[in-house]
């Protein structure tokens, strides 16, 4: 079996097992839980170790017939750029469960439905990164709504029902719209001889497309990966969902379901629709530096400490579109790097909050104050969490900021110009609460709080070593990931500008 | 003199048909003569017998096709059988719904809060003439989808609908309302009749024949007033849109919907939707093929009003049967796009779409009888809230069973909506892609509202229960859910099925 089916193939397992867990010993349930993911980790290390840097095109590649009336395929395969993020996903699951071994109890259903659904889900995540086909990417894609659905307005909190409805209509109604032009797109390829949904024979068809055809398809993808990712303004779903969600599956949900609309713009986007994403780019590039300083400003202004993390990712995600669509390879290896490192350092965010917020039962940053003194383990998390989102050098964040502010300087420089003023904006957001919840005297209530206990040390520790050593040493990952954005950047008839300094010759 | 010719009869292909024509023929006969105490059993192992026979001589030739079986009058073809094996296996799979028979009333003569219904129902009396009434049906259906000469159309369109019209009337609770439901159903469908008759006219008039090849040579040579044939094909298609409950056709559907027992509901609003459109399809592929400039414009306008309204006057309902009708409404109008595509993948997906709809249909409806209080049957949306605490697997299969309607990936549903707004669009119907992709999305609206009242909402006080399903509704809801889920993962074998077969015998 090929590897990739083989680690989607790991959770539904684990799920087997969890629904044959009596149902009284929760602890059993958890432990497959936490085994499963752990395997799927190792396995996804295995295959990033084996995977041939220099190599071009997909690997791991596996091919079935699936509907063959519609020439649809089982077909999976990884580039550099799906790889990470498969790698990125496989990695925080077991991190979620351990941080979030008590999430489960004091929902709606038993922790067996919680543990069954984030399976089910961590299958569906790494199908929709390594389909290399359409329609079976769109399988994954809108399946994957089922079980998130679930996991907001089964074990949230608060509003969770309508966090959970709002989240639900917003992605089906993208979802839809992309529907409507992956029909468009197998009804064209039809039309020109060749009934597929194969990604590498599709991205030969806007060659025939006529430019009004190719700018229709290109937004039914885009606006559908725009609320995804989300992109402002189609972003209003993703604070009301990531409040209402327990901390775990709001790191699901903006660490790694998010990224598949930035992820779905470089695979579908960009390599299906060159010329339109060409058309459209001054358009999203807008989009994108409104969403960074909307974004950072709502994040300065935010009173909850998780809608606060979901304000400065709808930033994040402004850089890592930014950067997506400057169409430079740097700014594509920095939008991926910085997927990864976003993933990794909001999961710190949302973790520590997490902590926190089941110590105070209270989401209300005011209510925090002095933890410094009181909790400082928990504290420094928080501090290092918050710097890595701020993205200071040495941290990982910062690399994929660089690269993407450089990426764009070279084809947008007015953008990315105004961009680094979200950079400004980010230490205010991130370094405001860090005082009023860290520093000064410590808020009534707050005095006998206890610090991490040691599952929730083990949890945070290697989100924060990541973050670490990833801002120190990121060529490992930028190894894997720059053939496969040059690839994309050539194979569309996309080119590096060349440097401006050449003019002063 | 007129010379009588006797009539040759392709009795092997005929079979399925008269089998279940047997099978009520028999059932009336154990209505008259046997003891009270063994009627339901017996019926029911009838019925059920007669269509599983009628199933097996369905397979045994499904290799052969003719139009000559019973004097051109009808066609058996590899799209009528595969319509025909549908509306038996969708049957099969409702009929367990009819045998539990708390839906049904005790005397379908006596009137509502008198008496005679009280004492009735002390005395236990159980009604069991649905067996053969719905027999009748089926063999109605299942002559629909193959007739092809208008009378035989009639006839059939008239066998399926009056039994129909009479099971819509013998709920057990709330009597008034179910019998204003079968005088409404029997009125307007009276109404539709007389218009699909004087449709038949015209186009005798327009072809001077009353067989689909003629009509169709008559369209070919264009020799006939054009104008006649307009008003033929304007009202027999009235005719059977209101069969199908297209908009503005479709004023019926609501109140049968939920006036009618739940089990009959079921049957109706799956199997003779398969039923309505497979003549539908017949027809306007058959013999209006070659005008479709005069008839696609017209039915491309009432596809995307029916989408529309049905999506939209579906979220406004509060009873989860009115609701299904309007979800129902809104799937004639997708269904409609398999008219329109008038190709062979158009045939194809609808085939597919109308077995997987059905199938669902069927699942959800059983699903409705189970949700009770001490007056029977609640169909109140705001008391379903909770559902899923009590009930859990009652409310997943529910839930699973709207994913399908709402098209949701891994579901039958998404693979039917794929595959006939692909066709759709093919055609060139691009506003019908688009109006169908939008109307889904508000479809979704109201699927996703009833899973968050039953999942995330507290269950209210005067609540209500789940009665543990009988083995039969238990035997449909789960067939029904395995075909869901099945089709929906692997839907290949079915496809390749329909492909290898669906095509129309000119």
């Amino acid at each position: 079996m090929n590897i990739l089916s083989f680690l989607m193939l790991l959770p539904l397992i684990g799920t087997a097992f969890i629904a044959l867990a009596p149902k009284t010993n929760v602890l059993l349930t958890k432990q497959i839980a936490l085994v499963t993911t752990i395997l799927v980790a190792l396995v996804g290390i295995y295959m990033t170790i084996s995977f041939d840097f220099n190599a071009k095109g997909f690997q791991f590649v596996e091919s079935r017939e699936w509907i063959p009336a519609f020439g649809i395929k089982y077909a999976l395969g990884v580039d550099g750029i799906a790889l990470v993020l498969i790698l990125m996903s496989v990695l925080l699951t077991p991190i979620v469960v351990v941080a979030g071994w008590n999430e489960s109890e004091g929902g709606r259903w038993s922790p067996k439905v919680f543990y069954s659904l984030l399976l089910v889900l961590e299958t569906m995540i790494i199908g929709v990164f390594a389909s290399t086909d359409v329609f079976l990417f769109y399988v994954f894609f809108e399946a994957m709504l089922v079980p998130v659905y679930f996991l907001i307005g089964g074990f949230g909190s608060g509003e969770r029902a309508a966090a959970a409805v709002k989240f639900l209509l917003y992605s089906l109604f993208g979802g839809l719209l992309m529907l409507a032009s992956i029909i468009g797109i197998y009804v064209m390829a039809t039309r020109y001889g060749n009934r597929t949904f194969d990604i590498t024979t599709l991205s030969q068809l806007h060659t025939v497309l006529t430019p009004m055809m190719e700018n229709v398809l290109f937004l039914g993808f885009f606006i559908a990966f725009a609320i995804k990712a989300p992109l402002w303004p189609l972003h209003t779903w993703l604070p009301d969902a990531a409040k209402s969600a327990t901390p775990g599956t709001s790191v699901l949900l903006l660490g790694v379901l998010d990224k598949v609309g930035t992820f779905g713009m470089i695979r579908y986007c960009l390599t299906l629709f060159p010329e339109a994403s060409k058309t459209f780019t001054p358009m999203i590039i807008t989009l994108a530096v409104i969403s960074i300083l909307y974004g950072a400003f709502l994040a300065i202004g935010a009173k909850d400490i998780k809608r606060l993390i979901a304000y400065t990712s709808i930033s994040h995600f402004g850089f890592i579109t930014m950067g997506i669509f400057a169409m430079t390879s740097q700014g594509m290896s920095g939008s991926t790097l910085y997927m990864f490192n976003h993933g990794f350092s909001t999961a710190a965010l949302f973790l520590v909050a997490g902590f926190m917020i089941t110590r105070r039962n209270s989401s209300t940053i005011s209510d925090f104050g002095g933890l410094q003194r009181v909790t400082p383990i928990m504290a420094w998390s928080f501090f290092i969490a918050g710097l890595s989102s701020l993205a200071l050098p040495g941290l990982s964040s910062f690399v994929s900021e660089f690269l993407v502010l450089v990426g764009t300087f070279t084809r947008y420089p007015v953008a990315a110009v105004i961009a680094t003023f979200g950079i400004v904006l980010a230490a205010l957001y991130i370094l405001i609460p860090v005082q009023r919840a860290l520093h000064g005297p410590t808020t009534p209530g707050n005095e006998n709080l206890s610090d991490l206990t040691l599952r929730e040390k083990i949890a945070i520790a290697p989100v924060i070593a990541t973050i670490v050593v990833l801002g120190f040493y990121p060529s490992p990952l930028l190894n894997i990931i720059n053939p496969a954005s040059q690839t994309i950047i050539s194979q569309q008839g996309f080119s590096d500008p060349a440097p401006t300094m050449s003019e002063g010759k | 003199m007129i010379e009588f010719v006797s009539p040759t009869l392709d009795y092997a292909l005929l079979a399925p048909i008269l089998i279940v024509l047997g099978g009520a023929v028999l059932g009336v006969l154990i209505e008259a003569f046997a003891p009270r105490k063994s009627r339901a059993s017996s019926q029911l192992f009838i019925t059920l017998a007669t269509l599983v026979l009628s199933l097996v001589s369905l397979i045994s030739v499904r290799d052969r096709s003719s139009s000559a079986a019973a004097m051109e009058s009808v066609t058996f073809d590899g799209a009528g059988m595969l319509i025909q094996g549908s509306i038996l296996l969708i049957s099969i799979i409702a009929v367990f719904l009819l045998a539990d028979q708390e839906n049904f009333t005790a005397l379908a003569a006596a009137l509502p809060g008198s008496d005679e219904e009280r004492a009735s129902l002390q005395q236990d009396l159980r009604v069991t003439e649905v067996y053969p009434l719905t027999l009748f049906a089926i063999a109605g259906m299942m002559l629909f989808p193959v007739a092809t000469d208008l009378i035989t159309l009639f006839v059939a369109l008239e066998v399926l609908s009056l039994p129909l019209y009479l099971l819509a009337g013998l709920s057990r609770r709330r009597r008034l309302m179910s019998q204003e439901a079968a005088l409404k159903y029997f009125l307007l469908g009276a109404f539709a009749s007389a218009f699909f008759l004087m449709g038949i006219a015209y186009l005798y008039g327009y072809s001077s024949s009353v067989t689909f090849a003629g009509i169709h040579s008559a369209v070919i040579g264009g020799s006939g007033n054009d104008i006649y044939l307009l008003l033929g094909i304007a009202f027999i298609s009235i005719g059977l849109l209101f069969k199908v409950g297209a908009v503005p056709f479709h004023a019926w559907s609501p109140d049968v919907y939920q006036g009618a027992p739940t089990a009959v509901t079921a049957l109706m609003a799956a199997a003779t939707k398969v039923a309505a459109f497979g003549a539908m399809l017949r027809i306007f592929y058959v013999s209006f093929a070659e005008a479709y400039w005069q008839w696609r414009p017209a039915i491309i306008a009432i596809a995307l009003i029916t989408m529309v309204f049905g999506s939209l006057v579906a979220i406004a309902q509060r009873d989860v049967k009115r609701m299904l009708a309007y979800s129902s409404i809104a799937h004639a109008g997708f269904l409609l796009s398999g008219v329109i595509a008038l190709s062979k993948s158009g045939l194809e997906s609808s085939i597919f779409y109308l077995f997987a709809y059905g199938i669902a249909t069927v699942g959800a409806f059983g699903i409705v009888t189970l949700v009770r209080d001490s007056a029977g049957e609640v169909t109140d949306l705001n008391r379903w809230s909770g559902l899923g605490k009590r009930s859990p697997w009652v409310a997943t299969a529910f839930a699973g069973f709207l994913l399908a309607f709402a098209g949701i990936p891994l579901t039958s549903g998404f693979i039917g909506k794929f595959s006939i707004f692909s066709a759709a669009y093919e055609s060139g119907s691009t506003a019908i892609l688009i109006t169908g992709v939008l109307s889904s999305a508000i479809a979704a609206f109201f699927y996703i509202r009833v899973i968050v009242l039953m999942f995330f909402k507290d269950p209210v006080e005067d609540g209500t229960s789940v009665v543990i399903p009988s083995i039969y509704t238990q035997i449909t809801i789960t067939l029904s859910a395995v075909a869901t889920f099945a089709l929906g993962i692997y839907p290949t074998p079915l496809i390749n099925f329909i492909q290898s077969s669906a095509a129309f015998l000119r």
